[in-house]
């Protein structure tokens, strides 16, 4: 097995130096780039902490250690991570690339809400993939959600979540969750299609909120991605999966900032109740500790 | 998205800048190694990658092969496109088939990076060279994987093996096996295994999947990577390495706007080539991967190969020959104009298709702008005209236009742009025809571009005229670049079993350019 590679790592021989040094912010630099964080945001955390550095007349690399946390922690708490979803039904849209975790980011929702006893109900509207609908069942089924199944093999997608909406409000079930197809966000056509499916629930309800699933492993295309799915889907919260890896995400900062949505969920593993909230103060741990 | 310039737009924006020197200063140097450093960067190159290849840039570019250079900037690029087709693997390799058959191909990658459908495509491209595919469902892990991987099978129309439902329960490695022993049976000559998708991290799937290697010992190990992965792609194709050791790279969702980062990333740290890339949803999106195309691709000098080998694959030769002449007669109606327009839309997504022009990254703007369903619009006001008024478009009088607009759901001044663009076509294709260059906007002439008829074509339906200045100096620095990188890949024996995908020859190419009409 190959070490997995990790900020902290990185970070250690940079710190365990006795005096901040021309190296160390070239580690640093290095270290942060290796981390996904991009190039934009990394050279503005290095000019920041340059500036602190400076300013407190350190040389000391723990105090530099720091100040790299607080500085990550206090630019991802920005953004409110809070859920809304107090609308009855709480309608939820999950869109993202594909093969990022929408499926399974669902079935382990779907679990998180019924465990705060709130029902809920899936619609399958992913009816472009080979048996998309089934993983989808498989995982409601885990997650104790009922579902909604399309009728016919390639039906619209927009008439899937319809009828998921329809059946919440007839059942009075709290919470309505709609997968899509995965989609790359330059097929303007299939980009169009989740325009239609959000118009089509608009007309039956408010939308509560639509979940952006980006992958961890992702690179700065995540910023291309979000700011495609802004555009066309309205996003209004970002959810990264597959946090357990060796990647570490720190392209979401950059997504963050750029273009103002928050973190709201992170899923990190292939077990069931592996969705947790987003807490910045453990992100950050998770990336220099 | 213009906020998210790609490596290609970022290196041509480099490039532009050192192009209009004479002479390289070292400081001149250092800075454009610095801005390909970051153009990489945010390409999701590897850092590493970045850094190894940055200095061996620099290490040239300082050097003798370029101070005594007539256009130093030009040598420039040359190098860095040297450098990127041999990090991206030099030659093109095809499949290694085993002696006996079966050959035996696993799949092995991350979750997500889409190995079931790779599978598929695999399987049918291979089934179209006259072999005998068996998909194995080896994924036993992900939900539903297992009747994924059947729907697949049966879109592709090739055989499945799948003797665990899946989800969780089933001996993946008993599986595998057995699949070798159905096929040696069956007399399948191909068996592709499908495995569960795995994080680089986890030791047990990692065992499993190299478990699976040592009972089918397999004649090729696929590392499929999705091309939007980060910097983290070293350490994902290190632990694959080690855990699996794969033999070739499989890119996949190269139709992203991501390209070039990860394959650049994999190749270089691992050492093994990219086989295939797979460029989008349909069973049909596949290729095989060839170094010195990307290598064009990211460095904006086009991607005529392919493009030529797509038309060539599409176009039927009598009917551009019956066109060419018709240019010349001057004979060309509005019939033909939709029949042209059809076979076009045969050969695919024009977008794609400008887009492996050289120089058509610095349109990009005019590229996204572009509507696809504009040619169906005009189709629809096309067929909404009698025969006699596509023959004859000079009988088009006011109340035929009204009629025409209804007939096809447009507007009057649809069918008169639609009259307008077809006249001023006709007047460039004549002028093609008999041997001259039609002054489109936004294109010079590219030599290396065989393909006049298609730029006419396409040309004119895009709205507004755009000052040609970058896309020009792109396609004439590609005119000569492409020239050099063409050769190789040419008379490499090309990738495609059997043949069928050979590259084009010297001839195949000229005749293309002529029954084309130039």
């Amino acid at each position: 097995m190959a070490p997995s590679w990790s900020l902290s790592g990185a970070l250690k021989g940079m710190f365990s130096r006795a005096t901040i040094d021309a190296d160390t912010w070239e580690a640093l630099e290095d270290a942060l780039i290796s981390a996904d964080f991009g190039t934009g945001v990394t050279d503005s955390i290095v000019v920041d902490l340059r500036a602190s550095v400076a300013k407190y007349k350190t040389t000391d690399p723990a105090d530099l250690k720091r100040m790299l946390r607080e500085t990550l922690e206090e630019r991802l708490a920005r953004l409110d991570p809070t859920l809304r979803l107090t609308a009855r039904p709480a309608v939820v849209l999950v869109v993202g690339v594909n093969g990022v975790g929408k499926t399974t980011t669902i079935g382990k929702f779907a679990k998180f809400l019924t465990g705060y006893g709130r029902t809920v109900v899936v619609g399958a509207a992913d009816t472009f993939r080979a048996a998309a609908v089934e993983q989808l069942a498989t995982w409601a089924e885990r997650g104790g959600a009922e579902i909604v199944r399309p009728q016919q093999p390639g039906q619209d997608p927009a008439s899937v979540a319809f009828q998921t909406v329809e059946r919440a409000q007839r059942e009075g079930i709290d919470i309505a969750i709609i997968d899509t197809a995965g989609r790359l966000q330059t097929k303007s056509g299939l980009m169009a299609e989740l325009g239609k499916i959000r118009r089509v629930i608009e007309k039956q309800t408010e939308i509560a909120e639509v979940l952006l699933v980006l992958d961890a492993t992702t690179g700065q295309n995540g910023l291309a991605q979000a700011e495609a799915f802004i555009e066309h889907a309205g996003v209004t919260g970002l959810v990264i999966t597959k946090l357990d890896g060796s990647a570490k995400g720190g392209f979401v900062l950059a997504v963050q900032e750029k273009t103002g949505i928050p973190i709201k969920l992170v899923g990190q593993g292939e077990g069931i109740g592996d969705l947790t909230g987003f807490t910045p103060h453990v992100f950050v741990q998770g990336l220099v500790d | 998205m213009a906020t998210f310039g790609n490596l290609t737009d970022r290196l041509v924006e480099t490039f532009k800048n050192l192009r209009s020197k004479g002479k390289l200063s070292a400081a001149d140097v250092d800075g454009t190694v610095r801005e390909i450093r970051r153009a990489l960067l945010d390409a999701d190159v590897a850092l590493e990658v970045v850094k190894d290849f940055t200095s061996r840039v620099r290490e040239r570019a300082l050097g003798d092969e370029v101070s005594k250079a007539l256009n130093p900037a030009q040598q420039v690029v040359q190098i860095v496109n040297d450098e990127l087709v041999t990090i991206l693997g030099g030659e093109a390799r095809r499949i290694q088939f085993a002696k006996v058959a079966p050959t035996v191909i696993m799949l092995a990658g991350l979750q997500g990076a889409g190995k079931t459908t790779l599978a598929g495509k695999l399987a049918k491209w291979l089934a179209a060279d006259n072999h005998t595919p068996l998909l194995v469902a080896a994924d036993l892990q992900r939900p539903n994987a297992v009747t994924q991987l059947q729907v697949v099978a049966e879109q592709a129309g090739v055989a499945i093996f799948a003797p665990e439902p899946g989800n969780g329960t089933g001996d993946p490695v008993k599986v595998a096996k057995d699949a070798v022993t159905f096929a040696k049976q069956k007399q399948y000559d191909i068996v592709i295994v499908d495995t569960a998708g795995r994080l680089g991290v986890d030791a047990e799937l990692m065992k499993q999947a190299s478990n699976i290697r040592k009972a089918i010992d397999p004649d090729e190990v696929l590392f499929v990577i999705d091309a939007m992965i980060g910097q983290d792609a070293v350490t994902t194709a290190r632990a694959f390495q080690q855990g699996v050791d794969f033999t070739g790279v499989v890119l996949s969702k190269l139709d992203g706007d991501a390209r070039g980062g990860a394959a650049l990333s994999v190749a270089s740290v691992t050492g093994r080539p990219i086989l295939f890339a797979s460029t989008g949803e349909g069973l049909d999106d596949f290729e095989p991967f060839y170094p010195d195309r990307m290598a064009s691709r990211i460095l904006d000098l086009g991607d005529i190969l392919t493009l030529i080998e797509t038309a060539q694959k599409n176009f039927d030769e009598d009917e551009a020959k019956k066109v060419a002449e018709k240019f010349a007669t001057d004979t060309f109606t509005l019939e033909d104009f939709l029949s042209q327009m059809q076979q076009l839309k045969n050969m695919g997504s024009i977008k794609n298709m400008l887009g492996m022009l050289p120089g058509a990254k610095g349109m990009r703007q005019q590229l996204d702008n572009f509507d696809e369903s504009e040619i169906t619009r005009t189709e629809a006001i096309i067929q909404s005209m009698t025969l006699h008024e596509r023959r004859v478009p000079k009988v088009l009088n006011g109340s035929r236009r009204v009629r025409i607009a209804r007939g096809s759901g447009t507007t009057v001044t649809d069918v008169n742009a639609l009259v307008n663009r077809f006249e001023q076509a006709s007047k460039m294709m004549k002028t093609v025809a008999k041997g001259g260059v039609p002054q489109v906007p936004g294109m010079g002439p590219i030599p290396g571009a065989p393909f006049g008829g298609g730029r006419g074509r396409v040309q004119p339906k895009k709205k507004g005229s755009k000052s040609g200045n970058p896309a020009k100096r792109a396609a004439e620095n590609a005119a000569t670049a492409t020239g050099g990188a063409a050769k190789p890949a040419a008379s490499g024996s090309g990738f495609g079993l059997g043949g069928s995908s050979t590259g084009p020859s010297e001839d195949e190419r000229a005749s293309l350019q002529k029954f084309l009409g130039r």
